[in-house]
């Protein structure tokens, strides 16, 4: 009797779970724990013959660490996401800034929104093809600086360490500055407007607005950002990729972990695959955890 | 009104945002990203143990294949489309990398007709053309994957032929999904007059042959007629000969073309086959990548060249490297064969130096063969006749060959047509200016010697290439480069060892 007086909902919660929890075990849980089985196997093929699977224990584990490859990609790809992502946030929280500030009226918002977002419409192969194309030795861009007599002969963007860098990290800072934009729009947009004017009323400049009011409460917002661009940044494949032919030169200096995963890939080499892999799993656990705990220490 | 417009704008943004999160996968949520960084590999695992089912199941199914047509009955395949009435199958699956096969089909084999870009008829046969590009190793890929389910495709899907180059024919040929020329109805007569050194390289280590090709690849020299005349003061084979006929007034003629102006080659890496042709040892001896001498003789060439800036270290096929097809890419010359002349360097493009007839050709300071496109029967295929047939036809048809001469300008695989044809001033091609090389590439067939062949040819020519670039640019020494090659043909090929 008693029970029938109190309704539960609890199953329906369940129930409601059950879509992501197939889909979560179905296509990343099977993956992951099937990558790290494969991980133990040499497994890989020659030619049309396929060798193994033999069990290796954790050969290739120890492959991965006295060759000494991962470290100098892992470098690779964290510079790489720091020339991009320092700019990219910048940018972000400007624009972001701006956009949100009713006092300074902008107008055709909509359209500068959209406009902004348009290169991550683009496939990123496609705009890495563009720059290849645009930036080649005997391409417009040296052709331009050459006309205007910057240079008296053409630059070699692709051999030069730097420049390549450089040129990956600015595409993926055009590509996602715009993303990030808006979702920094959107954890501004959420800021109590009355906060502001109370500022405004107090006689706070715009400046002391946006560091003392938008950036803390924006932290929430600007950890996610970091996060899921910090293992956007330690995924960075198909940019590099394509610019440099797969290649990652010069001397490799612009390869980043997955190019050199894919470089497994190509004899279809399981064993190796997988176990660089679970150590880019694990450094990505790692990094997030810290940007975590770095970000949120002071709020407690 | 604005208010409105500007709603819609915005969640158009953030609908296209859940699209290109969705493709880009670059910035999704963070506990579903790096589960995902695992995706590709296990993704792969999962067709890798029905892949190895496939094998030894092929394995299997082949020799009872092979043990067919010796005695004499036809495969199961055959007898049971013979069966139904129509003759064989009623698709013919063609794969290849680029329109050479096609446009050879197309002008010269009998009663083909093309129906559209990929697909064409013979008789009540469809031809279907599944072309992938080379790049990357995509069109191997392609086809091995589609090798490996041959044995349980229908009959309609499973390739019938297959093209392949002599860089890797090795790795197709000693395996079972080549059928033996000889089970097509090819016999020893029918191509006798074939070069010897395409059919060794499509013999499997066991002494079969197993794919033919209508052509020959042997290499020249050829040269820009213009900066010939301007430089050397003629542009008389003969005469050009003497200032490349070795390596040495090679390069004395190197220094003279770029006072002039004028890059010798357009990249370091056109001289390559030059050398890697013409190696003591195979690139790999026991499991164990070995670096020839004759391959650090084109290190030590081509760091020289580019340090004097007589060509750029750009990449074959690049846009860099074709811009000496035109006058205004001020490029002496090039190392290729035929095929190169006839098919790649822009022949049909108003302006370019082909089109002006402005090469010529001459032996140039060492032989070599390039490339080459040999025509293989796939084991399992539902059309033995009609591949046959293909075969004979333009491998073997000296009236068809003599034609692809005629109208393609590529060198073919027939000797006593070609011995025919070098004499005859009908020949003579028309990039060239009217030259007539087929003496050249006949003289060239006779001595390409592909003894030192092997199966890792394309990964260790590419990687080298590859890491030697690093070299000549300057951004590391040359040991650094050679261990980065290694490196990378190690990563490749996990099964060798380079020390």
């Amino acid at each position: 009797m008693k029970k029938s007086k109190v309704v539960s909902y609890n199953k329906w919660g369940y129930i409601f779970l059950i879509p992501f929890i197939v889909i979560y075990l179905l296509f990343q849980m099977v993956p992951l724990v099937s990558t790290i089985y494969n991980s133990f196997f040499e497994n890989y093929r020659s030619g049309l013959t396929q060798i193994g699977p033999n069990f290796v224990g954790i050969e290739n584990y120890k492959t991965i660490i006295t060759n000494g490859d991962l470290p100098t990609y892992f470098m690779n790809t964290m510079i790489m996401w720091i020339m991009g992502f320092i700019p990219q946030i910048i940018l972000s929280l400007l624009l972001g800034a701006w956009f949100t500030d009713p006092s300074l009226r902008l107008k055709f918002q909509g359209f500068f929104k959209t406009v902004i977002y348009l290169p991550n419409l683009i496939m990123a192969s496609a705009f890495s093809m563009l720059f290849f194309t645009l930036f080649a030795d005997g391409g417009p861009i040296n052709s331009m600086l050459m006309q205007m007599g910057f240079i008296s002969e053409p630059y070699q963007f692709m051999s030069h360490v730097w420049s390549v860098r450089t040129l990956i990290a600015s595409m993926n800072c055009i590509m996602w500055f715009g993303n990030t934009t808006i979702l920094l729009m959107a954890g501004m947009l959420g800021i109590d407007p009355s906060l502001f004017e109370a500022a405004q009323v107090d006689g706070a400049t715009a400046g002391q607005v946006f560091f003392k009011i938008t950036l803390p409460l924006l932290r929430p917002i600007l950890i996610f950002v970091m996060v899921t661009s910090l293992i956007g940044g330690l995924q960075m494949f198909d940019v590099p990729q394509i610019l440099t032919n797969g290649t990652g030169d010069p001397m490799r200096s612009s390869m980043t972990l997955i190019m050199y995963l894919n470089k497994h890939l190509y004899n279809k080499n399981y064993g190796l695959g997988g176990a660089l892999s679970v150590f880019m799993f694990v450094i990505t656990a790692i990094l997030s955890f810290i940007v975590f705990k770095f970000t949120n220490s002071e709020e407690v | 009104m604005k208010r409105k417009l500007m709603v819609t704008l915005l969640s158009v943004t953030m609908a296209a945002s859940l699209f290109t999160a969705c493709g880009g996968g670059n910035a999704a949520a963070p506990a579903a990203d790096a589960p995902a960084a695992e995706a590709p590999a296990a993704e792969e695992a999962g067709p890798a143990p029905a892949a190895e089912e496939a094998a030894p199941a092929a394995e299997e199914a082949a020799p009872a294949e092979e043990a067919a047509p010796a005695e004499e009955a036809a495969p199961a395949e055959e007898a049971a489309a013979t069966a139904d009435g129509s003759g064989e199958g009623k698709v013919l699956n063609i794969y290849c990398w680029n329109e050479e096969f096609k446009s050879r089909v197309t002008d010269h084999y009998p009663g083909y007709t093309e129906t559209d870009a990929t697909t064409g008829t013979i008789g009540d046969v469809t031809v279907k053309w599944n072309i992938t590009p080379n790049q990357d190793n995509a069109y191997q890929n392609n086809l091995d994957e589609t090798l490996l389910k041959q044995a349980d495709a229908a009959a309609d899907d499973k390739i019938d032929i297959f093209l392949v180059e002599a860089d890797y024919a090795l790795k197709y040929v000693d395996t079972e999904y080549t059928l033996p020329v000889s089970e097509l109805g090819i016999t020893d007569a029918d191509i006798a007059n074939q070069y010897k050194y395409t059919q060794d390289v499509m013999t499997s280590s066991s002494g079969t042959l197993k794919g033919l090709s209508w052509q020959g690849c042997p290499g020249v020299l050829i040269y820009n007629r213009e900066a010939a005349k301007e430089v050397l003061g003629s542009d008389d084979p003969a005469e050009v000969q003497k200032a490349v006929a070795d390596w040495d007034t090679f390069a004395k003629t190197a220094d003279a073309m770029k006072a002039a102006g004028y890059n010798m080659t357009s990249t370091t890496n056109d001289a390559y086959r030059v050398f890697s042709n013409n190696v003591t040892g195979k690139w790999v001896q026991d499991g164990k990548v070995v670096i020839d001498d004759n391959i650090m003789k084109w290190v030590d060439m081509s760091k020289k060249m580019a340090d004097a800036k007589q060509c750029t270290t750009a990449d074959l096929w690049s846009d860099d490297w074709s811009k000496g097809f035109y006058p205004d890419g001020k490029v002496f010359c090039y190392f290729g064969p035929a095929w190169l002349i006839n098919f790649s360097m822009a022949a049909d493009q108003e302006g370019s130096i082909a089109n002006q007839g402005g090469w010529g050709a001459t032996e140039g300071p060492q032989g070599f063969f390039w490339g080459g496109t040999w025509i293989c029967g796939a084991t399992g295929t539902d059309n033995p006749t009609l591949v046959g047939d293909i075969m004979k036809q333009l491998t073997c048809n000296e009236e068809i060959m003599l034609d692809i001469v005629a109208k393609d300008s590529d060198f073919v695989n027939n000797k006593s047509a070609m011995e025919k044809a070098a004499k005859d001033d009908a020949y003579a091609f028309a990039v060239l200016g009217g030259q007539n090389p087929l003496q050249m590439f006949c003289n060239g067939a006779e001595s390409c010697d592909l003894s030192n062949q092997g199966p890792y040819d394309q990964g260790c020519n590419e990687e080298l290439q590859k890491a030697m670039k690093n070299y000549f640019d300057g951004n590391a020494s040359l040991d650094e480069a050679l261990d980065m090659f290694k490196k990378a043909v190690v990563e490749k090929y996990p099964e060798l060892t380079a020390e």
